[in-house]
């Protein structure tokens, strides 16, 4: 399983490649029905220019004389040989074996051949270039499918030089020493002519020379390639001394799987059903394909039913997958609310101040993630490490600032505080607007937050949302610590039990609550650099948290840490896993609705507080 | 003797009254009869603007009523008032008939658009008056109704009451702005036709509603009024105080919240159908948070607990609003928090609470 996720970080390439696979996987189609076609009916070269890519969809007239196209097969037995004497980055010890009988003469034997490309007809081209496809040459991949592409020149020199001519510009490499050219060179060549039949041959020849390249991850695109077109007999014989001779684990599982799918068409029904008891194993989309073709047209009750249970087999690891998917994007949803509420937890939840301007306080932090990487803009990874510490010192003294000028004097007088929060929330954002700009400010992620870790074909969890996850567990325990084992966190509960004992106990009550609003606002810059690695960070984001962020205190209990975290990641997973059925706005709205008769049967949250201190 | 009950030292009630119902005369006048050079004569523009600001007032009206009177802090007014304007959007809709871009006679531009092929139920009804008037009570009263007996039975009151409302409104504008749901999606509900056989561009028209928003905000304050000097509405004060002590004494607390929060509610709703109109637009914008959140700041301004300082607070920071928007729209958002803090902070009775002291402070 492991090999196939490793396999599939191929994906990316493979998909550019897409539509060579096709043209590669007719064009075998193609060379096989033109085998038996009759000799001589008409000549290659007068064959009309079409210009479709996909010529196998009429019985093609192409006729190759006989002698080429057995080349093709028997090229492919004598293989080892010639791939071993040029795969020189492969060191597995049964290619050094044969290396010793064959090394000398197939060295040169491939320049020769890339030599000989210009001359001849377009049969003896595609006989030279089915043996270069078969040498194993790194270099051949390339050489093919710029002469698939009308890329590939020649010089008039004696011996002619061979020239690749890039894709795009006008500059180009000598496809034999692949050192760079220039331009004047590259014009000075011609081309080396190629019609429709040899241009679609050549593109599964491309794919047979990069299934033997000596770069385990070419094989494996090459063969993902492969998965996706039919598979004549030859190939599959050819997949055949492959599978002998490879030795990267994930490249054989690949292969093995490739061979499998073609087998799911031999001829006896022993051999389909062993391609599918192969094929259960893979999660791999194609591997559905075909095996769901199997059910619906394969000729033998016995293999249909294999089939179709190795189809159900697959199915449900999916599913089992799609769940942990969904489990995880809940969970990541989640730590997202936690982050933007945890916060709260505190200024609401513990000091009781309905802090409106909590999402400024996320906004503030985000923008200071901003601000530092603008100031050390070479660093990214160092510039979010110390955003982390600065947005917890800058939200912190605003929020400071925020309880000593303002909060203060409304102890007490719940609505109050909110409107008045509310107030300095609307200033923050206009103060960001006027200082900044109203637009939204970029933020760079530093390489190791983009990406995923793709675990198998149907399940990729981003990087970023794993880190995010980690983090708002790593703030959240930070927190617990700091409530339950520090001088302060003791200091803060008990002015938060019983505000009168606590300040007879020389707490200066005062001075702690300013810390803890402090704490809270601090904490809420911290959810502000992680928050900003996911969503655009502008004067306006903290509004898309506020009211999530009043809902998972509320739910999960006012006062009780824990009560935020289980609620957090509860609506997280309730939001997740309702909007594959209703969609994500509507999901929303279900919560919402949820929570607000969640409030009706428990009006004081999942873990109310307990004692005379919930009377108040 | 119903008089004496209803106007007895209420001077500020009665200046403000008397206000009203001068604007009610001299607006249309100063309109319709002043021909257009004379220095008193009012533009079109700005009878529909202050006739905007009653419809705010009267949205103020209903937030203090419940928030002065019996304690409950409710951030989803707008809700209300939101439900109110879409069922009078949705009968102007109805009345623009086959004059729509798409020129079905049945249904609305933006139906044939998401090709619908028929009215949905809940659109059935909405060409006749009569019907989109009784739902523009019906449907914010109802969902007052299921709202405040869920929230009022199990005590939820104070902050959770407040942080729920919001949810609330904020649930609706995210419904709304789904075209599924069937009001227009984010454009809502626009290029309003007649209102009554009466074009809505007409400056006769525009009047009309002036006198008719002036009208019904008189109205609803002498209703009001009524309701706070009833026995009733000493019953709310009490619960506004020490509601505890009050269930103790026996009364039903949540019943008296309840029907005071419905019939709040259904004043919203009015003042949103009183709005519309005027504006000629409804669109989910009227269910943003930060709307219903404004709103308290009217009360909060004017005076919480006064019902005409809620008419005032509506007309002082409307007024400003439309001054600073227009001179500095840089600050305006700063004014606006600035008045949040400072009137929390210092006029804990808001603008009516100035002239209190003022008067108290002669009289010793």
């Amino acid at each position: 399983m492991t090999s196939i996720a490793l396999v599939s970080r191929m994906l990316g390439p493979m998909l550019a490649a897409l539509l060579l696979l096709t043209a590669a996987s007719h064009a075998w189609a193609e060379a096989e029905a033109a085998t038996p076609a009759p000799e001589g009916a008409m000549p290659a070269e007068s064959m009309p220019e079409t210009t479709t890519d996909f010529p196998a969809v009429e019985p093609d007239p192409v006729p190759p004389p006989e002698p080429q196209e057995s080349v093709v097969a028997a090229e492919f037995d004598e293989l080892p040989a010639a791939a071993e004497g040029n795969a020189a980055g492969d060191g597995s010890e049964t290619l050094d074996e044969t290396l010793a009988d064959d090394a000398e003469p197939a060295a040169p034997n491939v320049e020769t051949l890339i030599r000989q490309l210009p001359e001849g007809s377009f049969n003896d081209r595609r006989a030279v270039a089915t043996q270069l496809a078969a040498s194993g040459d790194p270099r051949v991949p390339d050489i093919l499918s710029a002469l698939a592409e009308g890329r590939l020149l020649a010089t008039a020199d004696a011996p002619p030089r061979i020239l690749i001519r890039a894709a795009t510009g006008t500059g180009g490499s000598d496809a034999i020493s692949g050192e760079n050219v220039p331009a004047s060179v590259i014009s000075g060549g011609t081309r080396i002519p190629v019609h429709n039949p040899l241009r679609n041959a050549l593109r599964s020849l491309v794919a047979v020379a990069t299934i033997s390249a000596p770069d385990p991850e070419q094989r494996a695109s090459a063969l993902l390639r492969l998965m996706r077109g039919s598979i004549d007999s030859d190939l599959l014989a050819y997949l055949d001394t492959r599978v002998e001779r490879e030795a990267d684990p994930r490249v054989m599982d690949l292969l093995l799987t490739v061979r499998a799918l073609a087998r799911l068409n031999a001829d006896t029904p022993e051999e389909r059903l062993a391609a599918v008891a192969v094929l259960r194993g893979s999660l791999l989309n194609d591997v559905r394909v075909g095996l769901e073709a199997t059910v619906a047209r394969d000729a033998d009750p016995d293999v249909r039913e294999a089939a179709a249970e190795a189809l159900d087999s697959i199915q449900s690891r999916i599913e089992l997958y799609r769940f942990t998917e969904n489990l995880f994007f809940g969970l990541s949803a989640g730590s997202v609310l936690l982050l933007a509420a945890i916060g709260l937890a505190i200024t609401f939840g513990v000091m009781g101040v309905i802090n409106m301007a909590h999402g400024e306080l996320i906004m503030i932090g985000a923008y200071t993630t901003w601000f530092i990487q603008t100031l050390i803009p070479g660093a990214l990874s160092s510039s979010i490490l110390l955003a982390i510490p600065a947005a917890f010192v800058v939200a912190g003294l605003v929020g400071i600032a925020m309880e000593r000028g303002v909060i203060q004097f409304l102890y007490g007088r719940p609505l109050e505080t909110l409107l008045a929060t509310f107030g300095i929330s609307l200033i923050l954002q206009q103060a960001v607007r006027s200082l900044f700009s109203p637009l939204n400010r970029p933020v760079a992620s530093p390489d190791w937050l983009s990406g995923s870790l793709e675990v198998n074909p149907v399940l990729a969890l981003t990087w970023s949302r794993i880190y995010i996850l980690v983090f708002a567990i790593l703030v959240f325990v930070a927190l617990l610590l700091v409530m339950k084992k520090t001088s302060l966190g003791l200091k803060v509960r008990a002015v938060a039990q019983n505000r009168p004992m606590a300040r007879a106990l020389g707490v200066r009550t005062g001075w702690v609550d300013a810390l803890t609003f402090g704490l809270g606002a601090g904490i809420a810059g911290i959810a502000g650099v992680a928050l900003s690695q996911l969503t655009n960070v502008g004067p306006n984001m903290g509004q898309a948290y506020i009211i999530d962020s009043f809902m998972v205190v509320v739910f999960g209990g006012v006062g009780n840490l824990w009560g935020t975290f289980v609620g957090a990641m509860g609506l997280g997973m309730m939001t997740k896993f309702l909007e594959p059925h209703s969609g994500a706005v509507l999901a929303k709205i279900l919560v919402l609705i949820f929570i607000i008769l969640f409030i009706q049967r428990r009006p004081r949250g999942l873990f109310p507080k307990k004692g005379r201190a919930a009377e108040a | 003797m119903l008089t004496r009950r209803l106007f007895l030292s209420d001077w500020g009630g009665i200046t403000v009254l008397v206000l009203l119902l001068a604007m009610t005369v001299a607006v249309p006048y100063a309109n319709l009869a002043l021909p257009p050079e004379s220095p008193w004569h009012l533009s079109t523009y700005w009878v529909a603007l202050i006739g905007k600001f009653l419809t705010f007032a009267l949205l103020a009206l209903a937030i203090d009523l419940i928030w002065g009177y019996a304690g409950i802090l409710s951030l989803g007014h707008g809700a209300f008032f939101g439900l109110g304007g879409y069922a009078m959007g949705m009968y102007l809709t109805r009345q623009i008939g086959d004059r729509g871009v798409y020129g079905n006679p049945e249904l609305p531009d933006f139906m044939v658009f998401l090709s619908y092929d028929s009215l949905p139920w809940f659109w059935w009804g909405f060409d006749m008056f009569w019907f989109a008037m009784a739902m523009v009570v019906l449907v914010p009263g109802l969902l007052a109704l299921v709202f405040g007996w869920l929230a009022f039975r199990s005590r939820v009151g104070g902050v959770y009451f407040a942080i729920i409302t919001q949810a609330l409104v904020f649930a609706l504008m995210l419904a709304f702005f789904r075209n599924e749901m069937g009001f227009g999606g984010n454009n809502g509900l626009t290029d309003f036709k007649d209102i009554l056989g009466f074009s809505v561009q007409a400056r006769e028209t525009r009047v009309g509603l002036f006198v008719a928003s002036a009208v019904v905000l008189i109205l609803a304050y002498v209703a009001s009024r009524y309701i706070v000097t009833s026995r009733y509405g000493r019953v709310l004060i009490a619960l506004r105080d020490a509601e505890s002590r009050t269930r103790f004494a026996g009364y039903r607390v949540e019943h008296y919240k309840l029907w005071l929060f419905v019939f709040s509610a259904m004043l919203a709703g009015i003042a949103g159908a009183l709005y519309v109109p005027q504006v000629g637009i409804i669109n989910p914008g009227e269910f943003a948070p930060l709307r219903s959140i404004e709103a308290v700041l009217w009360v909060a301004v004017g005076g919480r607990g006064s019902l005409f300082g809620a008419i005032i607070g509506a007309f002082t920071v409307n007024g400003a609003k439309t001054w600073f928007t227009t001179a500095y729209p840089e600050a305006w958002l700063f004014a606006l928090g600035a008045l949040f803090v400072l009137v929390t902070l210092f006029l804990p009775r808001g603008l009516v609470g100035i002239f209190r002291r003022k008067r108290k402070g002669e009289g010793a």
